[in-house]
């Protein structure tokens, strides 16, 4: 019984299930949920392959922030006009039909991505074990002999930029 | 060998990415847009962290930190921008939003 | 205590460890919480020189379960207009944080005689990750859907106000919550509460609230007003009160339901106290260490979960004066109290200890050196099962 395997799929028939019914949904506030239960599934994916901190700060950064930013501006925006927000129509077969195209070529095509791909490296198991922790994130992330410290200052100040600009935007009189 | 095939995490990636795609051309509220770019955003952060796991190398991880990162902003400053146009025009469809300046 | 043989019978402990961590902890704070409301009850009322709880029980001690009878018996009202889902799922959303964030706190060390004569101490937690307390951030900041999703639900104006006003408070006091934490963890180099609690060892002169001194009660206090603000309890429980908003986010809620927001809170109180008690004042250790001449043996021979449930229970001991004495913040007073005083305060703190900490880091104590690592989670690895232990 290849337990990792089958874990695996459960989890993915969760998280693709709950992105088809983050598009199918006609109320945002249920949209939004289900792409909370998305991002979560992601999370525990993200722990299956040994990335723990990306992990976290996925729960943290995605599902305790960004989605709460979203359901108090969909609820903020419902005071005003309760019905405004509601899709109209449900959708056709269309889409369907395009996702179950989409997931066929897939699943025709995995023989070719996986030959495309290199080989694994056989360091891959024990960086699984070992190469997700916040110490190593932490010593890639801030060494100057790699490239990743200028990109994480400019991100800073992307972010300051971020908080500047919707400060002004929300303002309703500056 | 690898527990699951990186190919696999490939493939659902995929899948999210399109769920997503369709999301963005088939829904009329623009908050549901956004979040199906959400959407795609971390389809790709999962191909990101599993390719980086089939290579041993941190820099899948890298990567990630800096989308989320930088989704964070985005997500902001777009909500801001939502909650603007909603205040000057009672209706977000969309289909009716297609002028600068009414 | 003395030390538990590794095989009881045919059983290994080591491994089990985990899963009786799991059974104290749950069973713990479901089963502390009726008692913490009738400790609050009488302190109160002692504090506000009245008589308190008298005709359950001697001394008002069956009060709660009283009170939890007439919950379970009141008619279990289901308002028509509700979003049904959402309105059924607001209860659980508020409880399961704050039952989960224990799961990463080491609440005691046993010693463990193992087989080959070695003596071992291993921590009493559910999963010693290398992510400890990102995981009780992250918990945190899961909170705030109980009680959005509740605002929301009702169908209710007012839930809704009430539900956004608590929801903004929170997530306010979360930042300058994470900043003190990263504090906490820049004083001790490391994420997971094990090894917080073992670089605090030695005698409460080493202790994280008196580390970098001013800088670690600085700390330490941001963090205990925060962790106030963010169970909602006195004096910022202005959403909740019952003379603003009807009730604020769990006014259309009854019975069951209500008493399942009541626990959580309380769960929640638990929850960061256990996380104030484990990052800035020891854990489990002792405030006398082994090396004190009289007092050390004596008080070292107290198992340390008692330590761990003595100092938590100051910490709820703190929640309840506060009640009692401080009167109720206005609601823009506590947002600008949150945006402009602690989260400057926070930063400050963080960057004085960051600067300090480079120049001079203190060294670990030679106690934790003899300590060996617990059984530790991994997250993944090549022949176990995806999420599974060694």
């Amino acid at each position: 019984m290849n337990w990792p395997l089958i874990f695996f799929a459960i989890l993915a028939l969760l998280s693709v299930g709950s992105a088809i019914l983050v598009v199918a949904n006609q109320n945002p506030v249920r949209s939004a949920l289900f792409l909370v239960v998305n991002f979560f599934v992601l999370a525990v994916f993200y722990f299956t392959l040994g990335a723990e901190f990306i992990g976290a700060v996925q729960i943290i950064v995605y599902a305790g922030a960004i989605m709460v930013l979203f359901l108090f501006v969909i609820m903020l925006l419902n005071l005003g006009a309760p019905e405004a927000l509601r899709e109209r129509g449900k959708l056709g077969p269309a889409p369907a039909i395009v996702l179950a195209l989409v997931f066929l070529s897939l699943l025709g095509g995995v023989g070719a991505i996986d030959s495309g791909l290199r080989p694994v490296n056989p360091q891959a198991a024990t960086f699984m074990a070992t190469g997700g922790t916040p110490e190593k994130v932490g010593l890639a992330l801030f060494s100057p002999s790699l490239p990743w410290l200028f990109p994480f200052e400019v991100t800073s100040f992307l972010l300051l930029i971020g908080v500047v600009g919707a400060i002004i935007l929300a303002k309703r009189r500056i | 060998m690898l527990p699951v095939p990186t190919v696999y995490y490939l493939v659902l990636s995929g899948l999210l990415f399109t769920t997503g795609v369709i999301g963005v051309l088939v829904k009329r509220n623009p908050i549901v847009i956004f979040m199906c770019i959400e959407l795609m955003l971390n389809a790709v952060n999962l191909s990101f962290i599993a390719l980086g796991r089939h290579f041993a190398q941190i820099n899948g991880q890298m990567y990630v930190i800096f989308v989320m990162a930088v989704a964070a902003a985005e997500v902001a400053i777009g909500l801001g921008i939502i909650v603007n146009l909603f205040r000057q025009r009672e209706s977000i469809d969309i289909d009716e939003v297609n002028l600068m300046k009414f | 205590m003395p030390p538990i043989p590794q095989h009881i019978g045919p059983i290994d402990i080591v491994p089990l460890i985990p899963y009786l961590a799991i059974i104290v902890i749950l069973g713990f704070i479901l089963a502390i919480v009726p008692g913490l409301i009738w400790i609050e009850r009488v302190v109160i009322s002692l504090m506000q020189d009245r008589i308190g709880p008298n005709r359950v029980g001697p001394r008002g001690l069956l009060q709660t379960i009283a009170d939890g009878v007439k919950l379970f018996f009141k008619e279990d009202v289901q308002p028509v207009a509700v979003d049904k889902k959402i309105y059924y799922l607001a209860p659980v959303l508020s409880m399961i944080p704050a039952l989960a964030a224990g799961a990463t706190i080491p609440f005691a060390s046993i010693t463990v005689k193992m087989d080959n004569g070695t003596l071992r101490t291993l921590p009493m937690i559910v999963g010693d990750v290398s992510i400890g307390l990102l995981y009780v951030l992250a918990l945190a900041s899961l909170q705030v859907y109980g009680i959005v999703l509740a605002g929301w639900s009702s169908n209710n104006k007012y839930s809704l106000l009430g539900g956004l006003r608590s929801s903004a408070q929170i997530i306010s006091y979360e930042l300058a919550m994470s900043l003190a934490i990263m504090s906490g963890i820049l004083m001790c180099g490391s994420v997971n509460l094990v090894e917080i609690v073992h670089r605090q060892a030695g005698g409460f002169w080493n202790w994280n609230v008196l580390q970098f001194f001013p800088l670690g009660l600085i700390a330490t206090l941001v963090y205990m007003i925060a962790m106030v603000a963010e169970t909602n309890r006195a004096p910022f429980d202005l959403p909740e009160a019952e003379s603003e908003l009807i009730a604020g986010f769990h006014t259309e809620y009854s019975s069951m339901k209500f008493a399942m927001f009541f626990m959580g809170e309380y769960a929640a109180m638990l929850g960061v106290s256990g996380i104030a008690t484990t990052l800035w004042f020891g854990g489990w250790l002792s405030p006398i260490p082994l090396s004190v001449p009289v007092l050390g043996p004596v008080l070292t021979a107290v198992p340390s979960a008692v330590w761990f449930l003595l100092k938590m229970f100051v910490f709820f001991f703190g929640y309840v004066w506060l009640r009692a004495t401080l009167p109720r913040l206005r609601y823009d007073a506590l947002m600008a109290i949150g945006w402009k005083r602690m989260l400057p305060l926070s930063l400050v703190v963080l960057f004085g200890v960051a600067v300090w900490a480079t120049f001079r880091m203190p060294e670990p104590p030679a106690a934790a050196a003899q300590d060996q690592p617990g059984p530790r989670v991994r997250m993944a690895g090549p022949s176990s099962p995806a999420g599974g232990r060694p």
